[in-house]
């Protein structure tokens, strides 16, 4: 399977993502430069952090307009498989492809730190090498990760079992305590209706290696070779 | 603007001396012309020319082996680590921006260091600061403090290097200038280094990034003054950052070094375009022809001397090869960025201004730098009078208090001593997923991809140390640095670094100077590694008071297998607790008797390099024959901050407890928070605890078995005993609860 990583200008971890999986996964993996309009076959795309375009006004919603957006759009509306990375998931908020908005965190400052994650939807195309309510050690580092949603949203995200992760304790407990931003109900993932475009604030690519102090990021990755391997679901 | 006639009153406004003056007119052979003036005043600034401190600098240590870029050669140091790789490394103060303009202070700060590790064809994979501050009760320190750590933060984070390392001191001596001092580390390789000269008359010469305004216009004049009520009024000197424009720049400058494209390049900072064109070109004896009117502004109705002086930011000066110069173009407005041709190299060694043809400048380039014709001055120095005070110590007047649990956690608490995790958090510590140990332990340390090495990064200084004795500070800034890195199990390699000090012609400001110097370059030869660069910023000044002298050394150790890499933390209840070194009866400078006993009195721990340099050996070899399990340097706050620290891992909730027996007959405060040099807390199995003590006597190194990881909290002879919990809470507490405090 091949992997595409957009380079959006301000892309920054565009390279952790390229290098997880192919020194880590040892899968196929391009780049697609921001002004492509060819996904050049790939399966899965991936949206990753950074400061696209500075984020000077909303996170991601210049990027939003980028060229190569409208590829993502139509691939994403034929099932394929778009993950969005702290600012990739702001992206695909602003872009419309999921639910929701996001925030300034609530200590309105930049948060880098260890956070702790649970696995709620394990039928995912992205979780299903994890164990129901599993738990993943994994960083964030961002300023506007608060997920925001209105009532109605929140309970169609209930309904429809698109709430993927939660911030939790490192036992799985959930608790405004382990909350890092102040997003509504500790959601860290949501996925759309039919579950191929995943949005998360954690970085699973910065956790593939002993020597970074986690290696849950594979669980992501390793999920979407399944699902598209045809192993899973 | 406006043009006016240069005389000797304008030039004096303009910072020049009136000797300097007259012998610019000399140079020429004539009046300057006003763009002439503010060439030579910026170059000529104590910022550019470093005309007050270059002769001092020249005696630090500059040779070592495996060294690609030396001192002064290129825009930063250069060391070969093997594998096909070098690391490139420097640390640039940017304080007095920051003393009026936090934020943008610190951020423009961060872009300049960075631009200088890319434009040598390094990727910038670590960025680290040494920070000072006034006293945190003083809201204005606070502002500072917070702008300062945001600017720091955003400019990084957005750029995509992952801040690992620094340190961060709080003392009255700072309140109205902060020190902001930033450091940067890349990797390149040896053959795709880029070098900063011009040469081959006809090459065109490009600017590239962002366009020019006005900007950080005498940027580097202000630098070169104390801070005053006036310098809020020189907000306008302080540049404006963007770090998306320099993620865009790196990107596109590292694809032309790549391709091969240019003969040099050079990044904008300090005085601009006065300065890369002529630094350029007196690397490269060659001269240099540009026209102003092809530099792409952001302004309406700049003059010349705008242009030539502006400091707008994210910029480089591109020496291209013939015949290359539309692939350079080509590359850069792939990544959405300006680029113009704005002149040519010559053979003439001048450097020719021109607006529209006209020519407004013509200098010979080299008398424009250090090292050329910049002026060079040793100042008078004279040993200051406050020493006879603060040297006299009277240890029986001090009286040791009856609580020394009480006086643990009020070390423990104090924002010298406590976490900086309320910082550090606001730093992207991690992307680029190259951070092995992030900040928090001696050293931080970035794993090299497709080797089996990793680097160790430092920085460190105490300025009281250095106020109470320059020389002892400045070689136990150097001493320190390379124990941190030791402690982290890399081998010590090379310094860069900041000094910083108040008037250099204040007689005892530049005693302190060349005190520092001496102290330092006496450790940088022990220990062998040579120092690759840095830079110096004097008027540190309010108008009150003087910063302590501040000699920051940032330093780079190679780990050479990943496996040697240790922390600081206690890993496993029942590992055995070892002092390398030895406990001596030591109190002056200590925070403990600032802290406890207001005195900032007494004379710094002696440190004896030869000592030093064996414990510093052993604890390497050691680690490196796989026995320990954690090792830590005892600093600040003395054994019992350290061993406290030793119990509380950063990253998880592991608490471990610790029992220890100390057995030395002195003063029980100077052997809990005494900051004797040259000892090192280690942490191994029981069953080897044979092989250090056969390797300790071997290598003549004293060790203490001082007890167990474990027990009931922390326990040290019938003195302390204290939950450990306790002790994290206000470590950790300390920052957030000053700083998150609501105002009403």
């Amino acid at each position: 399977m091949k992997f595409g990583v957009v380079i959006l200008p301000g892309s920054n971890c565009d390279y952790d993502a390229y290098q997880i999986i192919k020194t880590i996964m040892k899968e196929e993996v391009g780049f697609l430069w921001h002004q492509d309009k060819d996904l050049n076959g790939c399966d899965c795309v991936i949206l990753p952090g950074g400061f696209s375009y500075g984020d000077y006004l909303r996170t991601g919603a210049i990027a939003r307009f980028a060229p190569i957006m409208q590829e993502i759009f139509n691939f994403a509306e034929k099932g394929g498989l778009v993950i969005g990375i702290c600012n990739g998931f702001q992206i695909l908020l602003e872009a419309g492809l999921l639910p929701g908005a996001m925030l300034r965190n609530s200590s309105l400052r930049f948060v880098c730190k260890w956070v702790h994650i649970k696995v709620e939807q394990e039928n995912t195309p992205f979780t299903n090498n994890c164990q129901r309510f599993q738990v993943l050690k994994i960083p964030v580092a961002h300023t506007d990760g608060n997920y925001f949603i209105s009532e109605e949203g929140l309970k169609k995200l209930k309904e429809n079992n698109q709430i993927v992760f939660h911030y939790c304790s490192p036992q799985g407990e959930i608790d405004p305590v382990y909350n890092p931003n102040g997003a509504l109900e500790n959601i860290a993932g949501i996925c759309n209706l039919k579950r191929n475009v995943l949005g998360m604030m954690p970085h699973p690519e910065r956790v593939g290696e002993k020597i970074l102090g986690s290696e849950d990021g594979k669980h992501i990755f390793s999920s979407i070779v399944n699902f598209v391997k045809g192993k899973a679901n | 603007m406006k043009e006016s006639k240069v005389t000797l009153k304008l030039a004096k406004e303009h910072g020049l001396l009136k000797e300097e003056y007259e012998k610019i007119k000399k140079i020429l052979g004539r009046n300057l012309t006003y763009t002439e003036l503010g060439i030579y005043s910026v170059m000529w600034s104590e910022h550019c020319s470093y005309k007050n401190s270059i002769a001092q600098v020249k005696t630090f240590p500059r040779e070592g082996k495996n060294l690609l870029a030396k001192a002064g050669e290129e825009n930063a140091g250069a060391v070969d680590i093997g594998d096909g790789l070098a690391v490139v490394f420097k640390i640039e103060s940017h304080n007095h921006p920051s003393a009026v303009e936090p934020y943008q202070g610190a951020a423009t700060g961060v872009g300049g260091i960075l631009r200088d590790i890319f434009c040598m064809g390094a990727r910038p994979v670590a960025s680290l600061d040494s920070l000072r501050f006034g006293e945190l009760s003083n809201s204005r320190v606070r502002y500072l403090f917070d702008g300062v750590i945001r600017g720091v933060g955003d400019y990084g984070n957005c750029f995509g290097v992952p801040t690992v390392a620094g340190e961060i001191y709080f003392d009255e001596s700072y309140t109205g200038n902060p020190l902001v001092n930033c450091m940067a580390v890349g990797i390149v390789k040896p053959n795709e280094m880029a070098s900063a000269k011009a040469y081959g008359a006809g090459n065109p010469v490009l600017l590239v990034g962002a366009s020019t305004g006005r900007d950080g216009i005498h940027g580097v004049t202000f630098a070169s003054e104390e801070i005053s009520e006036k310098s809020q009024k020189k907000r306008p000197s302080v540049q404006i950052g963007d770090p998306f424009m320099e993620k865009l720049l790196l990107e596109a400058s590292l694809e032309i070094i790549k391709a091969g494209l240019l003969v040099g390049i050079q990044d904008l900072g300090g005085a601009g375009l006065s300065c890369a064109t002529s630094e350029t070109s007196a690397r490269g004896k060659s001269g240099m022809e540009i026209d102003v009117s092809l530099v792409p502004l952001r302004e309406k109705g700049m003059i010349p001397y705008e242009i030539m002086i502006s400091e707008s930011q994210e910029r480089m000066l591109v020496i291209a090869k013939k015949g290359k110069e539309k692939e350079v173009q080509k590359i850069f407005s792939k990544w959405g960025l300006n680029s113009a041709i704005i002149g040519y190299v010559t053979d003439d060694k001048m450097l020719r201004v021109r607006n529209k043809g006209k020519v407004v400048a013509e200098i010979p380039a080299d008398s424009l730098v250090l090292g050329g014709g910049a002026p060079v001055y040793t100042r008078e120095k004279k040993r200051p009078a406050y020493l006879a005070r603060t040297s006299k110590l009277d240890l029986f007047k001090i009286k040791i208090p009856a609580d020394l649990n009480e006086v643990l956690l009020k070390l423990i608490n104090s924002p010298n001593i406590a976490s900086k995790r309320w910082v550090y958090e606001q730093y992207d510590t991690m992307v680029r997923t190259g951070t092995a140990v992030g900040p928090g332990s001696d050293a931080a340390v970035i794993r090299l991809r497709k080797t089996n090495k990793a680097l160790a990064m430092t920085t460190d200084c105490n300025g009281r140390y250095c106020y109470l004795d320059p020389r002892m500070g400045g070689r136990i800034a150097v001493a320190e640095a390379a124990r941190n890195l030791v402690c982290s199990g890399a081998l010590p390699l090379a310094i860069t670094n900041c000094l910083n000090f108040g008037n250099p012609y204040d007689k005892e400001v530049y005693w302190t100077f060349v005190e520092c110097i001496a102290g330092m370059s006496e450790s940088c030869r022990a220990l062998e590694t040579p120092v690759t660069g840095g830079n110096v910023s004097f008027y540190n000044e309010d108008p009150e008071r003087k910063v302590y002298p501040t000699p920051v050394v940032g330093m780079i150790g190679l780990i050479e297998d990943v496996k040697y890499i240790t922390t600081q933390w206690f890993k496993e209840e029942g590992d055995i607790i070892v002092l390398l070194g030895k406990n001596k009866e030591e109190l002056g400078g200590t925070e403990y008797l600032k802290l406890v006993h207001n005195l900032v009195k007494g004379k710094p721990p002696v440190l004896d390099l030869d000592y030093e340099k064996k414990i510093q050996q052993t604890c390497l070899n050691l680690i490196k024959k796989g026995i320990v399990k954690s090792a830590h340097d005892c600093s600040e706050g003395g054994l019992a901050v350290a061993l406290a620290e030793c119990c509380f891992t950063s990253g998880n909730n592991l608490l471990l407890n610790a029992e220890i027996t100390l057995s030395e007959d002195f003063r029980k405060d100077a052997l809990l928070f005494g900051e004797s040099q040259s000892r090192i807390i280690l942490s191994l199995d029981e069953k080897d605890l044979l092989e250090l003590e056969k390797t300790a006597k071997e290598r003549k190194v004293d060790f203490t078995v001082l007890g167990k990881v474990g027990g009931k909290n922390l326990r040290i002879n019938q003195w302390i005993d204290l939950p450990v919990q306790k002790l994290k809470e206000r470590f950790y507490n300390s920052i957030p609860g000053i700083m998150e405090k609501k105002v009403r």
